[in-house]
């Protein structure tokens, strides 16, 4: 498979309609690999990272779910392909800093992908839409279980499988989910909720992992441990903390209804005022006011049928995904500001004005409210 | 835990010191701590103290290096990073009061590759065989002993014997 045809399908993640979609964006767990006794990456010589990446790049193609995928060496990539792939949570922004020697593959839904040759030699994902985190992991597990015929992982009896960073060691899985909390942070009660999550070991990051700012209202939540926890006890904790805070950030909604009504309308109808007649905007402003239009999507304000238009907007409106079709040198910052405007206003032409008289009038009446 | 210095209180102050690639250790009652002025002063504590060093847990002479992939301790100081698989075997010292830092546990309770499952169940089967050998031989049931023996034996070889 070409990887235009990659970039023209967003990936199911994007578009399906998993569980908790609302507030949970996607789902993702990711299990770190290595062949034992073969230098890590970071410490391998080049012709040994080919070596390997040869060897590990034909056991995943061979693999039953990959029979139509992408499969690619780094160096055969432009920086703006890499950086869509970044852009679609496929792989890494450290991935995409690498060239000879490292590779990527991943099947045509999106749902797989395996980076060759990034930190450690095969970090494999899989990712849904919504809440399905046991899924994923059941997804993943089934590679690992495939490659592991063909392959032979370092894994040590007692610290588990081994990786090039002692913090991914044991389990090797990174489990996370992406939140859409608008209301928790409306009502300044996210940080109280990232400083509960941070106490019981798990991580809260932004948009794109560590080290980046929350944008859009959303965040990511993953383990910090892999070692000495099985893989469905994380699974199952990241669960019970996660329906936790979707509660939280159901109340937070219900209280802004009550309480700051006028806030509430007042803050999606400037976002669509400003998404629907701006002329120059950059990437953090258009993520920041799409989560407010997502919001009052949830909210009833809009069509439900517009959820799917302003989910592909967050994706459409990335610097490399603004530049796609554009197939031109790299374009200046300015220059993507106005073409992500122009983007936003043609996409919001057929997108109806806030309705009002939709606005829950009884939230907290539980249940008996839905008089529509 | 008892106290290091007077062997009577209940150790409270966990002291450790890294002297010249030595790990240091002691451990102290509240009451020690404060004639020992534990939070005022700081290197040199256990020395000073007159307290033993524990070997076992010394860590690798700063020049060891991985027979593997020729990985130091020095460079793994500077990316915090391993070198290869065998790493883990060679710096296993040094790692492990960093593993403690960083996770739940020391223990990988986890999935198993499947060979290595299979393994581990070959193991526990044999072990039965053998621990029921021993006992047929002692109550002198010679029959049941060879019997055992032969099972013993057709899985020692393998399957395919």
């Amino acid at each position: 498979m070409k990887l235009s045809r990659i970039i023209a399908n967003t990936g199911e993640w994007l578009t399906g309609n998993g569980p908790h979609r609302h507030i949970v964006v996607s789902s993702r767990v990711r299990l770190a690999r290595n062949l034992r006794n073969k230098p890590f990456p970071g410490w391998a010589k080049k012709n040994e990272r080919v070596e390997i990446l040869q060897s590990l790049k034909e056991a995943v193609e061979a693999l039953p779910e990959m029979h139509s995928a992408f499969s690619e060496v780094l160096e055969a990539l432009s920086p703006l392909e890499k950086q869509v792939l970044v852009e679609r949570h496929l792989i890494s922004r450290e991935h995409a800093a690498k060239g000879v020697g490292s590779g990527v593959v991943m099947n045509g839904e999106q749902t797989l992908s395996f980076m060759i040759n990034e930190e450690d030699h095969l970090r494999m994902q899989a990712i849904l839409n919504g809440l399905q985190l046991t899924k994923v992991y059941e997804m993943i597990n089934k590679t690992d279980r495939e490659l592991e015929e063909s392959l032979d992982f370092a894994y040590h009896a007692e610290l588990g499988y081994l990786t090039a960073c002692p913090t991914n060691v044991g389990t090797g899985m990174r489990a996370s989910a992406m939140l859409h909390l608008p209301g928790l942070v409306m009502n300044d009660q996210v940080n109280k909720i990232i400083n509960s999550v941070n106490k019981i070991g798990l991580a809260v990051r932004g948009l794109h992992g560590e080290g980046t700012e929350a944008m859009g209202n959303l965040f990511q939540i993953s383990n910090q441990t892999t070692l000495g926890e099985a893989e469905g006890e994380i699974i199952d904790r990241l669960n019970k903390v996660i329906a936790t805070i979707i509660e939280h950030e159901q109340n937070a909604r219900l209280i802004l209804l009550e309480k700051r009504p006028t806030t509430l309308l007042d803050q999606i109808g400037r976002a669509y005022g400003i998404l629907s007649h701006a002329h120059s905007m950059t990437s953090k402003e258009a993520l920041n006011l799409l989560s407010v239009i997502k919001l009052g999507v949830d909210l009833g304000l809009f069509p439900a049928s517009e959820l799917g238009p302003v989910d592909e907007l967050f994706i459409e409106t990335q610097p490399a995904h603004l530049q796609k079709g554009v197939q031109i040198k790299k374009m200046a910052a300015d220059e993507r500001d106005t073409l992500r405007a122009a983007l936003i206003r043609s996409k919001l032409k057929s997108m109806p004005e806030p309705d009002i008289t939709k606005i829950p009038t009884h939230p907290t009446g539980a249940g008996d409210s839905n008089d529509e | 835990m008892k106290c290091d210095v007077c062997q009577n209180g209940e150790a409270s102050i966990f002291l450790t010191e890294i002297v010249q690639g030595k790990m240091k250790k002691a451990n102290l009652c509240p009451v020690c701590a404060k004639a020992k002025d534990v939070e005022q002063s700081g290197f040199g504590l256990v020395e000073a103290l007159g307290l033993a060093t524990t070997p076992e847990l010394d860590m690798a002479p700063a020049g060891t290096k991985c027979p593997i992939c020729g990985f130091s301790q020095t460079d793994f100081k500077k990316t915090g990073r391993f070198g290869c698989s065998h790493c883990y075997d060679v710096f296993g010292d040094l790692l492990a009061p960093m593993l403690k830092s960083m996770h739940k546990g020391s223990q990988h309770i986890g999935k198993k590759p499947a060979d290595f499952e299979r393994l581990a169940e070959q193991e526990r089967k044999l072990e039965t065989l053998r621990t029921d050998l021993e006992s047929a031989v002692k109550a002198e049931e010679y029959e049941r002993a060879a019997t055992l023996r032969d099972q013993l034996r057709q899985m020692e070889l393998g399957p395919l014997a």
